[in-house]
């Protein structure tokens, strides 16, 4: 709906006022006369004549409407999904930069709180509000377009896209905070995103890449959390309880993904998780491989993260001492200060090694630095 | 409807043109490019509005109150060189005339207009 009505309006804070107009309005006017047959349709209408009034009024109070609504534009029939897609490649636009590539997204195209998207990348509130507004405002003054790329420029533009998308499913997967682990509406929305991408560009290996990481999250979501909403590990989730199909799936995407060349990033990681949903077991993990793909991973994406994922690897392959090892490189470095999984990795390293008081202290480390209730009782249960 | 086309103004955007390489000592080829480049981006839905060539950045003499100096206020190794201003349909399609501005060595910087400018 909010993408709607920016192609009507051409001004992201105008869509936004008045898509929250037009649910106040339908508050009042479903209970007057019942809830509309299409509500959504009922709300853009809604929104889109709200932003036609804004707009309007705006027009009188200024000489000259530095964002004028083009009356062609008007007629045009709305396809939601292209409209989607606009706005996404619109919030991407490599002008922004990618810090307001991806906030924006999250934002304006999935709903996102400003409080969740600050979280989900580990700054301040503010600081991600003040990047909003002014990615907001460089689109309104240089006039960024609010259209899909042309087939050639695509494949350049594509790269900060799919990052977004990731970045969505990631904090869908793992809810910055709250009380559920997972925000089932936010990794839906990712996975809509990456196969309306993967219809559009069905060619590209790495929008292939993205839908089957996304799909095997999907297959395993059911198993993460226990009956009382509490974070179970890989190790011990119910492996039968996996969907199957989605697995087969997201195999053969990753498959058609790696014969296509030379492995990007989401193809890795998509492979990478296809090999753990494929195991019988934890233990049985192939775990040399899986090592091998973060090392490649490593090379194309060179991230903290990766490394501390590979550290894990490392141990399962080395042993805990040589992953303990791995992750106090990355520990000493600080790059991922404030990032729970490091404590919550080397509290299980030391945990293993028989270092129950040092692997206290960073249980203690790990649980002061998350929000997320459901991550919260897990460590604690650890901590004992 | 073409009288209510015509008369929303196009966005306007400066372009700085950033040059290492001194104007008395451009090649032939990119000076030519230089002065075929309104009509070039003409040709692609543009318009150049106006265009500024400076000379050479040891030429200039900066004025702070009462002191004057020799050079700029910036001192950096790829000098502003010029600055031309151009209408375009959006960013996208700004960029893509930008981009046709010849540089040996250096690049150009896009920046949008605000809506008062004292320009014919």
């Amino acid at each position: 709906m909010l993408a709607a009505t920016v192609r009507v309006t051409r001004d992201l804070d105008v869509a936004e006022e008045s898509v929250q107009d037009a649910y106040v309005s339908a508050l009042s006017a479903w209970e007057r006369d019942g809830v509309p047959d299409r509500p959504g349709a009922w709300l853009t209408t809604a929104a889109r004549n709200k932003a036609l009034n804004a707009l309007a009024r705006r027009q009188t109070l200024r000489a000259k409407l530095p964002l004028l609504v083009l009356p062609e534009e008007l007629t045009v029939p709305e396809a939601i999904p292209d409209d989607r897609l606009r706005l996404v490649f619109t919030c991407c636009h490599p002008a922004l930069s990618a810090e307001a590539r991806i906030g924006l997204t999250l934002r304006l195209v999935c709903g996102v709180s400003t409080a969740d998207v600050a979280s989900a990348f580990l700054v301040p509130e503010a600081t991600m509000a003040a990047r909003i507004t002014r990615a907001k405002k460089k689109i309104a003054a240089a006039r960024i377009p609010y259209r899909v790329p042309e087939s050639d420029e695509l494949p350049a533009r594509l790269d900060s896209v799919l990052t977004v998308v990731h970045l969505l499913a990631t904090t869908g997967h793992t809810a910055p905070s709250g009380d559920a682990l997972v925000r089932i509406d936010l990794a839906e929305r990712a996975l809509d995103l990456a196969r309306l991408l993967h219809a559009l560009l069905p060619e590209e290996a790495e929008v292939a890449g993205l839908v089957a990481l996304l799909l095997v999250h999907r297959a395993r979501e059911g198993t993460r959390t226990d009956e009382a909403g509490r974070l179970v590990p890989l190790a011990d989730q119910d492996r039968s309880a996996w969907d199957r199909n989605l697995i087969a799936e997201a195999d053969q995407l990753v498959v058609r993904a790696l014969l296509a060349g030379p492995p990007g990033r989401f193809t890795l990681q998509a492979a990478i998780a296809a090999l753990h949903a494929q195991a019988p077991s934890y233990a049985e993990t192939d775990w040399p491989q899986i090592r091998t793909l973060y090392d490649a991973l490593l090379r194309v994406w060179r991230t903290p993260v990766v490394a501390l994922n590979r550290a894990v690897a490392v141990a399962m392959v080395d042993g805990p001492a040589a992953g303990l090892a791995a992750v106090e490189v990355l520990e000493a470095s600080g790059e991922l200060a404030g990032y729970h999984y490091l404590p919550a990795a080397k509290a299980d390293f030391l945990r293993r090694l028989g270092r129950f008081a040092e692997a206290a202290d960073a249980y203690a480390a790990a649980l002061a630095l998350t929000d997320n209730a459901a991550e919260q009782d897990f460590l604690r249960d650890r901590l004992g | 409807m073409t009288e209510n086309a015509t008369t929303e103004r196009r966005p306007q955007y400066a372009v700085f043109i950033y040059e290492a390489v001194p104007p008395e000592d451009l090649p032939p080829d990119v000076m030519a490019g230089h002065i075929g480049l309104p009509e070039k981006i003409a040709a692609a839905g543009g318009r150049v509005v106006a265009g500024l060539g400076f000379q050479d950045p040891s030429t200039t003499t900066a004025v702070r109150g009462d002191l004057l100096t020799d050079g700029p206020f910036v001192e950096t190794k790829e000098a502003l060189a010029g600055i031309y201003v151009l209408e375009a349909r959006d960013l996208d399609h700004a960029l893509e005339l930008a981009r046709m501005t010849p540089i040996v060595s250096g690049g150009v910087e896009v920046r949008p207009l605000v809506d008062f400018q004292v320009l014919p």
